[in-house]
């Protein structure tokens, strides 16, 4: 099942926008460090939309001032897991909000399987519904490939 | 699919703000960078060699800006530095300068200054070193690293000691991303010397070697006059003299740190004004009072008592 107009997972920021150029991260990086946000990268083989938190490379990035920091970092995370989901995340520590405010996909593995509906008959004639990541239908050495 | 308008052009042009600029003073008028390279004549004392460095790279950066504006191929120059020189020879403070400058004349993006010692960036145990290092790293780029007596990462009598894998790191940005962060070792000259020559990598990748000088007694004088103006002190009279002749007795003494040794006089100075004036308990006291430093206040240390008990 892939209901999306662009056959592609669509989760957190610019997901329905052509893939990112690198120097288009970097303004976002930069646009986020001039409001005095703590970058992230994290890292998943399973895009489950309930998969909120995925793996972290390295902490959070705090007290950068350039963007380059954050890149390096991303590079080095793209290198070790080239067929992976990978995100970066911006952590906003201000006092009453001290939460994630920006979210966005910055490298996607080759072939993107999707999702698929199952349906699990329960007592009568209930249905219970469950929406399953095809990525996880193999084993962790395999995912992501084509 | 299609393109997002205007954002990958917003870079270039966000960096190219001099690109009508075909003439040295208007490159400087757009980067102000002459006024950097004025307060830093004006500010700081003596340092000849230094400051005639610090200019031909000004100048060499202008130049770069004005080739690149006719469409020349300006390569951007390495700009990794050392520093080697005698404590209090103001190694710490160029080396802020120097993040500002940089910045003005848009080599290097944010102008921050990161200072470190081999604690930032050596860990403890095994795989502790690479993390810290690069977060180090990545928290200076944009800005300017500063590695305050950096002989101290290369241990050679301890075979297994860390600091090998922070310097190779290290080697290993200044050489990638000579854009995005200038390195500045600093330390003492013999040592640094030392460091330099079992680490030949880290040598070749610096292009400036710059040695900072002592301060001759006149420079240290008028150093002394800076740092007591800038806290609304001044010398009362007859203490100038007495503080030319004090620094006379202490430059040949052991531990003498330049322009550090000079404030660190200054403060016990102030210290013994301080309990001069306290012991008048009834007495009002006008501005003048408080902000000169007499005579005697420069004439109780230790200095003066030492020399008159040889003679």
């Amino acid at each position: 099942m892939m209901t999306n107009p662009v056959g592609r997972i669509t989760q957190g920021q610019f997901s329905y926008l052509p893939e990112l150029t690198d120097a288009e991260i970097t303004l976002q990086i930069e646009y986020g460090l001039n409001k005095g946000y703590a970058w992230s990268v994290e890292y998943t083989d399973d895009p489950h939309p309930r998969n909120t938190y995925w793996e972290m490379f390295g902490i959070p990035m705090f007290d950068l001032k350039d963007a380059a920091g954050v890149m390096m970092e991303l590079q080095s995370c793209r290198k070790t897991f080239p067929r992976h989901y990978i995100r970066l995340m911006a952590f906003d520590s201000t006092r009453g909000v001290e939460t994630i405010v920006m979210s966005f996909i910055v490298n996607r593995p080759p072939n993107e399987p999707g999702f698929g509906l199952r349906r699990q008959e329960a007592q009568g004639r209930t249905i219970r519904y469950t929406v399953h990541s095809y990525a996880t239908d193999r084993p962790e050495t395999e995912r992501g490939g084509r | 699919m299609y393109q997002i308008p205007g954002v990958a052009q917003a870079v270039a042009g966000e960096r190219d703000g001099t690109s009508a600029a075909r003439t040295v003073s208007e490159v400087l008028a757009q980067s102000q960078a002459g006024d950097v390279i004025d307060e830093l004549e004006a500010d700081l004392v003596g340092l000849a060699p230094v400051k005639s460095r610090i200019r031909d790279i000004a100048a060499l950066l202008v130049i770069d800006k004005l080739r690149m504006n006719l469409g020349l191929q300006a390569h951007a120059p390495s700009l990794h530095m050392s520093f080697t020189g005698n404590p209090g020879t103001g190694k710490t403070t160029v080396a802020m300068r120097m993040a500002k400058i940089l910045h003005r004349l848009g080599y290097v993006r944010k102008g921050h200054l990161v200072a470190v010692t081999r604690d930032d960036l050596v860990g403890q145990y095994i795989g502790h070193t690479a993390p810290k290092t690069k977060e180090v790293l990545k928290k200076s780029m944009g800005g300017v690293l500063f590695i305050d007596e950096a002989y101290y990462l290369y241990r050679p009598e301890n075979e297994r000691d860390y600091g090998q894998e922070a310097i190779e790191i290290l080697l290993q940005v200044m050489e990638n991303q000579r854009d995005d962060l200038v390195v500045i070792l600093a330390g003492y000259k013999d040592r640094m010397d030392a460091f330099f020559r079992s680490n030949p990598g880290m040598s070749s990748r610096i292009a400036h070697h710059l040695d900072f000088p002592d301060y001759p007694a006149g420079d240290l004088l008028r150093i002394a006059d800076q740092m007591l103006e800038q806290q609304n002190y001044r010398f009362g009279p007859g203490a100038r003299g007495a503080f030319e002749e004090y620094l006379e007795r202490r430059i040949p003494q052991p531990h003498f740190a330049n322009a550090r040794s000079v404030r660190n006089a200054l403060d016990r100075a102030r210290l013994r004004q301080a309990s001069r004036l306290f012991a008048d308990k009834n007495r009002e006291f006008t501005a003048d009072d408080l902000t000169t430093i007499a005579e005697p206040d420069i004439r109780a240390s230790r200095v003066f008592t030492i020399a008159a008990a040889e003679t």
